[in-house]
């Protein structure tokens, strides 16, 4: 079986008139079905970048890179805009969902640029069961501003899962949330990659990168280190520490 | 079915901001509201001239006398005496596709009745006079042709005559005295009213023109003769007729009266109005002009704030085209709406015009119709460049906006 993500000595030189930036100088990767990889490195390292490419946003200077088989550095803006429809599930930072607009909504909203778009019936039921998922079924009719910044990535966790993607790509998925609420989205990610989903998330953390099965860490445009995690965290017991410690500290818990 | 859902998803967006797609929408409903309201002003203004031309007849030519010269000194317009019984009764006779010819002479005179007096107009006139004015008796009956042969002393009077001269009792078979002529009043006409220049067209005594030429204004040449042609079609070709039947009665000389037609009178009747409601539709169209500009201002703000969500969606799948027609069909539901309420608000203010300063209103299905179309059309004009420019936006660039 080929691997999902497949890069072969990728380059990308940002030209900005007289000053050309290379990004990344030869970055080849890997990741097979089913794997967590937690992608590290300082800024301008070009992690970014190669996320960028990763998620069918922008297109390397030279290499190739074959996302389920499909060399996709070959295709143009309206190919590329359906790859990531179907293929790619995106979960930012700052949660990007739609304001004003209830959960449901917003988790509906890749089913309609899908090439084959779902009836209004199924793209309700499909979007109720991503929510589920993600537990957060019951809210279906809150917009953004009445859930929490768990809840909100939550809910764009939900809207990378419901086309049915083959890998989702995360980026910074818990730089806006406190540590408990991290624990709880990482452990949302580590049911679906049980499951197995294919999951690539960019984090600055190494208590988050833990919790992932491999690790690999850019510098100046070059993959220079990719380690298996060892031992790795589980969002479960993690979360059971973190209320137990507060049961004592009288934070929460029964009096 | 990707359309359709555009739709949903434009219809999505302006529901998000209710408020502001109703701002948006007001500068068209107003531009909408004003060019309904005008138009229906103006028209409602110009069926009422053409309703008062109509009034003065149907198919109407006029005959006048021309400029009198008499020794160098020319007088003005209908100056000279040149229109004779004769030349009447020849365009009668001679002349194919008339209904009726009507010699018109009149004076002002003091009249007195029932011991009361009055200054009016003495008309002298033919029988055929009311048909041609589409003017009715409301009692009595018009005078006849023996009345013309004989040059009777009988009379047909106006309202306002009724009214001033015989207050509350009926001037039928009483008398009145023009020059101190008795004149038995055979009928009473029906109220005309004002005409388009402010005359009281009631105001008047009507009188057979023999008996008129022989004993009010003792002159024996005509003011004016009045002739209906059958049908408006026929109207030049008759015109043309009548100047050369009597241009060989003159039998050489100069050409001493004129012709006219009552279209000429009718196109000047209108004339104002049409200016008058074409000045207020320009101004009310270039309201029109700045809603739209106040559409394409808020759809280029609108895109600069959701470049978010824009890059959201083209991440998550949307190709440009989606973007530019989800923008495009934001900005034409916000004009048709703007449309729609702006005939409803026209339509509305037209009314409350209407009922409080009694102008009349004549509200064109024309004007609704092309305000519509026009609305949609401005909402495509200006819709698209904010479009096109949200549509070309770069993901990754929107994803990273603040």
């Amino acid at each position: 079986m080929h691997p999902v993500v497949q890069l072969k000595d990728i380059h990308k030189v940002y030209d900005s008139g007289e000053v050309k930036v290379h990004a990344n100088r030869g970055v080849s990767l890997e990741i097979q079905r089913g794997e967590m990889v937690a992608v590290m490195g300082a800024s301008g390292s070009g992690k970014s970048t190669v996320m960028n490419l990763l998620g069918c946003l922008d297109r390397p200077t030279s290499g190739t890179y074959l996302l389920d088989g499909i060399d996709v550095s070959k295709l143009d803006r309206n190919e590329l805009a359906d790859i990531r429809n179907q293929k790619i599930g995106f979960v930012f930072q700052g949660f990007n969902l739609l304001a004003r607009t209830t959960a449901l909504e917003n988790v509906e909203l890749p089913m309609f640029y899908a090439p084959k778009k779902p009836s209004v019936k199924e793209m309700r039921e499909r979007a109720m069961h991503a929510l589920e998922i993600v537990g957060l079924a019951q809210r279906h009719d809150h917009t953004p501003s009445q859930l929490s910044g768990g809840q909100q990535q939550r809910v764009a966790i939900a809207r990378a899962l419901v086309n049915r993607p083959q890998v989702i790509l995360a980026d910074e998925p818990t730089g806006n949330l406190d540590s408990k609420t991290s624990v709880e989205v990482m452990g949302v990610f580590q049911r679906l990659n049980d499951q197995g989903i294919t999951i690539l998330m960019v984090t600055h953390e190494l208590d988050i990168a833990s919790f992932c099965k491999r690790n690999i860490v850019f510098r100046d445009g070059r993959l220079v280190s990719d380690t298996a995690v060892n031992p790795r965290h589980w969002a479960e017991e993690e979360l059971k520490r973190i209320n137990a410690a507060e049961a004592e500290a009288k934070l929460t818990g029964t009096l | 079915m990707r359309f359709f859902n555009t739709i949903i998803i434009a219809i999505r967006a302006l529901r998000r901001n209710k408020l502001r797609s109703m701002l948006t929408a007001l500068g068209i409903i107003i531009g909408v509201g004003a060019v309904i309201a005008t138009v229906s002003i103006g028209n409602g203004a110009k069926s009422q001239v053409e309703a008062q031309v109509a009034s003065l007849g149907q198919n109407i030519i006029t005959v006048f006398p021309g400029s009198m010269n008499t020794g160098g000194m020319r007088g003005g317009f209908g100056s000279a005496s040149s229109l004779t019984v004769e030349d009447a009764e020849a365009i009668q006779r001679e002349v194919g596709g008339i209904v009726a010819v009507g010699p018109q002479i009149s004076d002002r005179q003091q009249v007195l009745a029932n011991g009361l007096n009055w200054n009016t107009s003495i008309t002298g006139q033919s029988p055929d006079f009311l048909s041609i004015r589409n003017w009715t008796l409301a009692e009595g009956s018009m005078f006849t042709e023996q009345d013309i042969r004989s040059a009777g002393k009988v009379a047909v009077i106006g309202q306002t005559i009724a009214e001033q001269l015989f207050p509350g009792s009926d001037p039928i078979g009483q008398s009145v005295r023009i020059r101190n002529i008795p004149f038995t009043i055979l009928g009473v006409l029906n109220k005309k009213g004002f005409n388009t220049f402010g005359q009281d067209q009631d105001d008047v005594i009507l009188i057979p023109y023999t008996t008129a030429m022989r004993r009010v204004t003792r002159r024996d040449r005509l003011q004016q003769i009045i002739i209906q042609a059958a049908s408006a079609n026929q109207m030049a070709l008759i015109q043309e007729d009548i100047t050369s039947l009597l241009m060989q009665r003159r039998a050489g000389r100069d050409q001493d009266f004129t012709v006219r037609n009552q279209l000429e009178i009718a196109q000047a009747a209108t004339a104002t109005s049409r200016t008058m409601t074409l000045l207020l539709s320009a101004i009310a169209g270039v309201s029109l002009v700045v809603g739209g500009i106040g559409i394409m201002n808020i759809m280029l703000v609108s895109v600069t704030e959701r470049t978010r969500e824009i890059g959201i969606r083209l991440a998550i799948g949307a190709h440009g085209k989606d973007i530019l027609m989800q923008f495009l069909i934001e900005s034409i539901i916000l004009s048709f709406m703007g449309g729609i309420l702006g005939i409803l608000a026209g339509w509305g203010v037209s009314e409350i015009l209407s009922k409080y300063n009694g102008w009349p209103i004549l509200v064109s299905s024309t004007a609704v119709t092309i305000a519509f179309f026009f609305s949609g059309a401005v909402g495509v004009f200006f819709g698209f460049y904010p479009a096109r420019k949200a549509a070309q936006l770069d993901p990754i660039e929107a994803l990273r906006y603040e």
